[in-house]
């Protein structure tokens, strides 16, 4: 075999063919890197061709050039489009051979939770807290001034016994475990009566918190719970700034077309005072088997109305100038009716798998 | 709380027509009594009178003797002949047969059967059904099956000719309704329905079918008739004493609270009474609708008056009680033979009313109000009776009740407050009724000592209802609700002049009439108007930092569980708590709900503890939980100081005293971590809890305050002493304590062996960072410098403090150091470890050059020989 003359045109376009031929028969970038030797190497027909430029009469210079030239850029340009393809589909393949199953299990670290009492209470005070009220919080160990005489509970009123309460030994000494968060009501009140008189700056708290009586644990009363108690004392306050005020609450927990409704209560630190009752969200009252309300279409859920003078007066406030009303409520009772817990017990004892179902928020 | 029967609440209002029992406490609801419940009515199908023709014991196959029963119950009898199978063996009358266990009556008895198809309360239907041997058609009934109450054991026996078998009813059923196959729904008041109310406590009269018909007027308008308007016979007089009328002296030398204890005293006899004439049935019946136990005429009709009007009455035996009638305090040490036959110790303020048997006024012979004595009680004897209405005051009462632990049926009246005006009335209507059923004749003139003094009037402005509400009442509304209740309304002056009836003693001021307009009124038309608060100031600094504190532990692994505060002595001991640590300075409960638990938490761990064993019970291997709460610490408990409400609230110097009186109760958090952190999967080895985690998890905490702390070598019991840690405030305020659990208190305590713990005191740490505003530093835009060194030092230099000294010798361009390796082994020497420090420098303004960099490591370098006679590997 002879070698290819550089002014071969038909010789080279052959070579040329050949060469082109053995790149696109390249299916691996191996194989592909062999025909790029075999075709453009120092021993390549081609790559002769071009060395015998030099030798040439200058006449024949030009075209033998021209020839290469053309030659040349034909095989790299293949060779470089061949190279981007086995490339992109070696890629491919690699990240298709990489596929994990993404079903494992993942994390191996133990997942916390937040208690659902405690993110209830919370959920609650941002809802009050949105409408420019403050929460307030107060001593669990209190005077018996604060949890029952501020709060017009006379000394020798069978009232006090409604509650039955923890008191701290020795019992002439006056202390307790509050039996609601309401001592947190008057405390607050007396911080914020000085902006009431000087700024007319109404008071709105909320007090949630925990709080104690003496029941048995069963599956509807547990001696440590939590309440979430709300006053508002400013001029004019009626008892349908109550009612409103229960109703948007309702809406924030349950949906915008809750409902609310007073019923006539006693309550020593309201007057007049009433039973707060919830229409059921689950059956609107359409269910007469319904286990959220049973059936009577309505749920009960707290205790409310306006402040009696007596309290206002205990916080040196003047029921004369100055209205207020009260409102409290149960925050394991909610949990109960909202989430369906069936059993008290299941949020006092510490197992873990209840709260780990509410997670983080609620 | 109050049983009415609803038959009875018809004599004195009628009920709405084709009105249910729930539809009467739904409209008692609405004016405030709430329902407690509601009795009778659920029977239905044949429940009837029977008599047992034959009674034949035989032993089941389970050792039990059971009766086989042929009953006549009338026109429900099988026809005579075999009867079902497998009962044709023999030719019976025409009855029923039934199968009974109990065996309380004998042959020939009467008494009460549902037969198939009738329904029990529960409900329970009856069919007939094989049972030991027999077909047996139905049930012969107990009192508790037919809900009548658990008074009485076995069947209910309603007459017994032969008089083997003791009747359960005495005197309630009359000859003439012993009828086979008579029902026996009516007989005994089971067709009727009691609803009972949960009266609030400001509401005594609403302890008689009187207040609570009023109130079922109120609610909706049917016509209330009161069954206290009797006429009062006889001739009235205010002095026992120089009259035929019996002598009573009020004689209070000590009132509570400035009250006498007794305000009122009226007192009749009835002579020639017999006293074996039976109550009548009806009357016995709503005594046990009520919730009382027929005793005997003169008991019943004492109670059924009560009942009736809220008026309590006693009864003595006339010829017991030596005249006069001395009310007085008792006097220390003095002792009373209460009706319920206790023998009770007196206390100096206990109201006393005692004959004159031993000289006068000596002779103690009832607690006043609250119960009678033993010695002068009616018995079967008694043909003379004196009858007492008095009135007493509350307080007097509430405190007697609650001393002695004896809430009576009068007690709950009197505390509560009863009609200052009734006295005669009760009087009149019981001696009538007493007369009526058991004969004898009134004395003439008897006795009404009174001293009550009529309700005050209470100027209200007529607006103000309105005012409170915010519902636009207009004058006659008012006035009129007012006059329903009862009230008399003087509406000529600038305001109304309205005088609360005598039975609504909890009408004291305007405001109270308010509650009465708008309850009458109803709340159902109240409108609902939003507030408009002033703009608030967000949630505190504080409630801000425990959100954070509660959200990172979480996030963290911990699950937040909360704990009741209640611990024992013992717990303590568990802990290993020192007898002179403070820990051990407890609050005590005067009443705990359980005597092993009378302890409030010193330490929050004391119950956390509880939680992970909870978990660990059930199979749990790997706990970690939190809990954020307070933990109580005593001071000396003394009396609280006393505050003085009357004038303007309680003064800021008495709030700081009260403060300052309460047991220090600082909110912590506290965690227990026991188990794998990281378990072991498909993708890498378990990792257990470890003492570094409960370290971390304070870091968390504190990161979460912004706060700076200072962390020293060791902790106290429960922790391991030489794997805890303390924390301070830079202050020297104590923060709290983490680390691995003693050994020995994971082992008494049932923990997995290496569980950690952490537990931090948060109002310090937060109270330091209020109000703190954190400056920025600006970014350094300039690229980091690294370093690393391994110190070999002797094994008891702290890391901390070498890292400090390292922070302290680079100056400011040090960023950050970390320890990030410590070796221990033979390659640094016996008594040595290697401890590697990465630092990162940099300064604001350039990147540091080579010889910066040099400059800093040898100073490092130079500072870690010199304090801890470092040498650089």
């Amino acid at each position: 075999m002879t070698d290819l003359s550089p002014l071969d045109a038909a010789g080279v376009d052959a070579a040329i063919d050949d060469a082109l031929a053995a790149i696109a028969a390249a299916t691996t970038l191996d194989e592909l890197k062999e025909a790029r030797l075999a075709h453009t190497g120092d021993k390549a027909p081609l790559s002769l061709a071009n060395r015998q430029i030099g030798g040439l009469e200058p006449a024949d210079k030009a075209t033998a050039g021209k020839n290469m030239g053309k030659a040349r850029a034909r095989v790299n340009e293949a060779i470089a489009g061949r190279q981007a393809q086995l490339e992109a589909e070696r890629d491919a393949r690699v990240l298709v051979e990489e596929t994990v199953d993404v079903t494992l299990p993942v994390s191996r670290e133990l997942k916390g939770a937040r208690h659902p009492l405690e993110t209830m209470q919370e959920r609650m005070c941002d809802t009050f807290v949105a409408m420019g009220w403050e929460v307030a919080e107060g001593p669990e160990m209190e005077a018996e001034w604060f949890n029952f005489d501020a709060l017009n509970f006379d000394p020798d009123h069978p009232a006090r016994e409604m509650q039955d309460t923890f008191f701290i030994d020795p019992p002439e000494a006056g202390l307790l475990l509050r039996t609601h968060t309401s001592p947190v009501q008057v405390r607050a009140a007396l911080e914020r009566r000085d902006a009431l008189e000087n700024e007319g700056r109404g008071i709105y708290v909320v007090c949630p918190g925990k709080t104690f009586r003496t029941d048995e644990l069963d599956a509807t009363h547990t001696p440590v719970f939590h309440q979430i108690e709300g006053l508002a004392v400013d001029k004019g306050l009626t008892m349908a700034h109550l009612k409103g005020t229960l109703d948007a609450f309702a809406r924030s927990l349950f949906g915008p077309d809750a409902v609310t409704r007073l019923r006539p209560s006693f309550f020593p630190f309201t007057e007049p005072s009433a039973e707060m009752d919830l229409r059921c969200f689950v059956c609107d009252g359409g269910d007469p088997a319904c286990r959220t309300c049973s059936g009577t279409g309505w749920i009960e859920w707290g205790g409310c109305g306006m402040t009696h003078p007596n309290v206002l007066r205990a916080a040196g406030i003047d029921p004369e100038k100055y209205t207020a009303f009260a409102f409290g409520m149960g925050i394991e009772r909610t949990l109960m009716f909202r989430h369906g817990v069936k059993d008290m017990r299941d949020m006092v004892e510490g197992d873990v798998h209840f709260s780990q179902q509410f997670g983080m928020e609620i | 709380m109050p049983k009415i029967p609803l038959k009875w609440l018809e004599e004195s209002v009628d009920l709405v027509p084709g009105h249910s029992a729930e539809d009467v406490a739904a409209a008692l609801a609405k004016v405030g009594l709430e329902e407690e419940g509601i009795e009778g009515g659920g029977i239905t199908g044949p429940l009837v009178v029977g008599r047992v023709l034959s009674l034949v014991k035989e032993e089941a196959s389970n050792g039990k003797t059971i009766n086989y029963c042929r009953v006549d119950v009338g026109e429900h009898n099988d026809p005579a002949g075999p009867g079902h199978k497998p009962d044709n063996k023999d030719e019976y009358p025409a009855s029923k047969g039934i199968v009974c266990g109990a065996h309380n009556f004998v042959e020939g008895d009467w008494v009460v059967c549902i037969l198939p198809g009738g329904v029990l309360p529960g409900p329970f239907p009856i069919g007939g059904r094989k049972t030991y041997g027999h077909w047996s058609d139905g049930m012969i009934c107990s009192s508790k099956e037919l809900g009548l109450g658990d008074d009485h054991d076995g069947i209910i026996v309603l007459s017994s000719p032969s008089g083997q078998s003791v009747e359960t009813f005495p005197g309630l059923v009359t000859a003439d309704a012993l009828v086979p196959g008579a029902s026996a729904l009516g007989l005994l008041g089971l067709d009727e329905q009691t609803l009972e109310i949960n009266v609030t406590p400001d509401r005594g009269y609403s302890f008689s079918v009187r207040g609570v018909a009023r109130e079922y007027s109120h609610a909706t308008g049917q016509p209330f008739r009161d069954p206290a308007a009797i006429e009062v016979t006889g001739t009235r007089v205010a002095d026992g004493f120089g009259s035929d009328a019996f002598a009573v002296e009020i004689a209070d030398q000590a009132p509570v609270r400035g009250r006498v204890g007794c305000d009122r005293f009226a007192a009749r006899v009835l002579r020639g009474f017999n006293p074996a004439a039976p109550s009548p049935a009806w009357m016995k019946r709503r005594l046990e609708q009520s919730g009382m136990r027929p005793i005997s005429l003169a008991v019943d009709v004492t109670n059924y008056v009560m009942l009736e009007t809220g008026h309590p009455l006693h009864a003595y035996d006339l010829d017991k009680v030596v005249e006069p009638i001395v009310v007085r305090r008792a006097v220390k040490g003095e002792q009373l033979e209460t009706l319920d036959d206790v023998v009770r110790t007196l206390d100096p303020e206990d109201l006393l009313v005692c004959d004159s048997a031993g000289g006068e006024g000596f002779r103690p012979i009832g607690l006043g109000g609250v119960m009678g004595g033993a010695a002068t009680e009616v018995s079967a004897s008694t043909t003379d009776i004196l009858l007492e209405a008095a009135h007493w005051d509350p307080i007097t009462i509430a405190r007697t009740a609650r001393r002695h632990k004896l809430g009576s049926e009068a007690s709950r009246r009197y505390e509560r407050g009863v009609d200052t005006a009734l006295a005669p009335v009760a009087i009149e209507r019981a001696l009538r009724l007493m007369q009526e059923h058991g004969g004898g004749q009134l004395d003439e003139v008897w006795l009404d000592l009174d001293n009550t003094v009529a309700p005050a009037q209470i100027a209200m402005d007529v607006s103000y209802p309105s005012t409170i509400v915010g519902v636009e009442y207009s004058a006659d509304a008012v006035v009129a609700a007012l006059e329903t209740v009862g009230c008399v309304v003087d509406r000529d002056a600038e305001s109304l002049l309205v005088t609360p009836p005598t039975w609504r003693p909890d009408l004291e001021e305007a405001i109270n009439l308010v509650e009465e307009v708008a309850r009458l009124q109803g709340y159902d038309d109240l409108p609902s108007v939003l507030p408009v608060a002033p703009p608030g100031r967000g949630l505190t600094h504080s409630q801000r930092v425990r959100r954070a504190v509660a959200r990172t532990l979480a996030e963290s692994g911990l699950t937040e569980v909360l704990t009741y505060p209640f611990i024992s002595e013992e717990r303590l001991d568990e802990l290993g708590i020192p007898m002179e640590d403070p820990r051990r300075d407890v609050v005590r409960l005067a009443n705990p709900l359980s005597a092993e638990q009378p302890l409030m938490r010193t330490t929050m761990l004391a119950t956390l503890v509880d939680a992970v064993k909870v978990n660990l019970g059930r199979g749990e291997q790997d706990v970690a939980v939190y809990e954020l709460g307070r933990a109580y610490q005593s001071k000396h408990i003394g009396q609280l100081p006393t505050v003085d409400n009357t004038d303007g609230g309680i003064r800021p110097e008495e709030v700081e005293a009260l403060n300052e009186a309460l047991p220090g109760q600082p909110r912590r958090v506290a965690g227990i971590m026991a188990g794998n952190r990281v378990r072991a999967g498909w993708n890498g080895h378990a990792t257990a809890w470890g003492w570094a985690d409960a370290l971390a998890a304070v870091e968390r905490v504190v990161a979460a305050a912004g706060a700076d702390v200072v962390v020293t070598q060791g902790a106290r019991m429960p922790w391991h002493p030489g794997r805890g840690a303390t924390y301070w405030l830079e202050s020297g305020h104590f923060v709290g304590h983490a680390g691995e659990l003693h050994p020995k208190v994971c082992e008494t305590l049932g923990l997995p062996a290496r569980s950690v713990a952490f537990e931090v005191v948060l109002d310090p740490m937060i109270i330091s960072t209020e109000g703190r505003i954190q400056e920025a530093v600006p970014v350094s835009q300039q690229v980091l410098a690294k370093e690393d060194f391994a110190f070999v030092v002797a094994d008891d230099v702290a890391a901390g403090d070498l890292v400090r000294a390292v922070r302290s010798a680079g100056g400011e361009v040090v960023q950050d150091a970390r320890v990030f390796d410590v070796y221990q082994g033979e390659q640094v020497g016996e008594g040595k470890k290697s401890l590697a420090v990465n630092v990162v420098m940099r300064a604001s303004d350039h990147t540091l050059s080579a010889d910066e960099v040099l400059a800093v490591r040898e100073a490092i370098i130079g500072a870690a020989e010199q304090e801890f006679a470092a040498v650089l590997r």
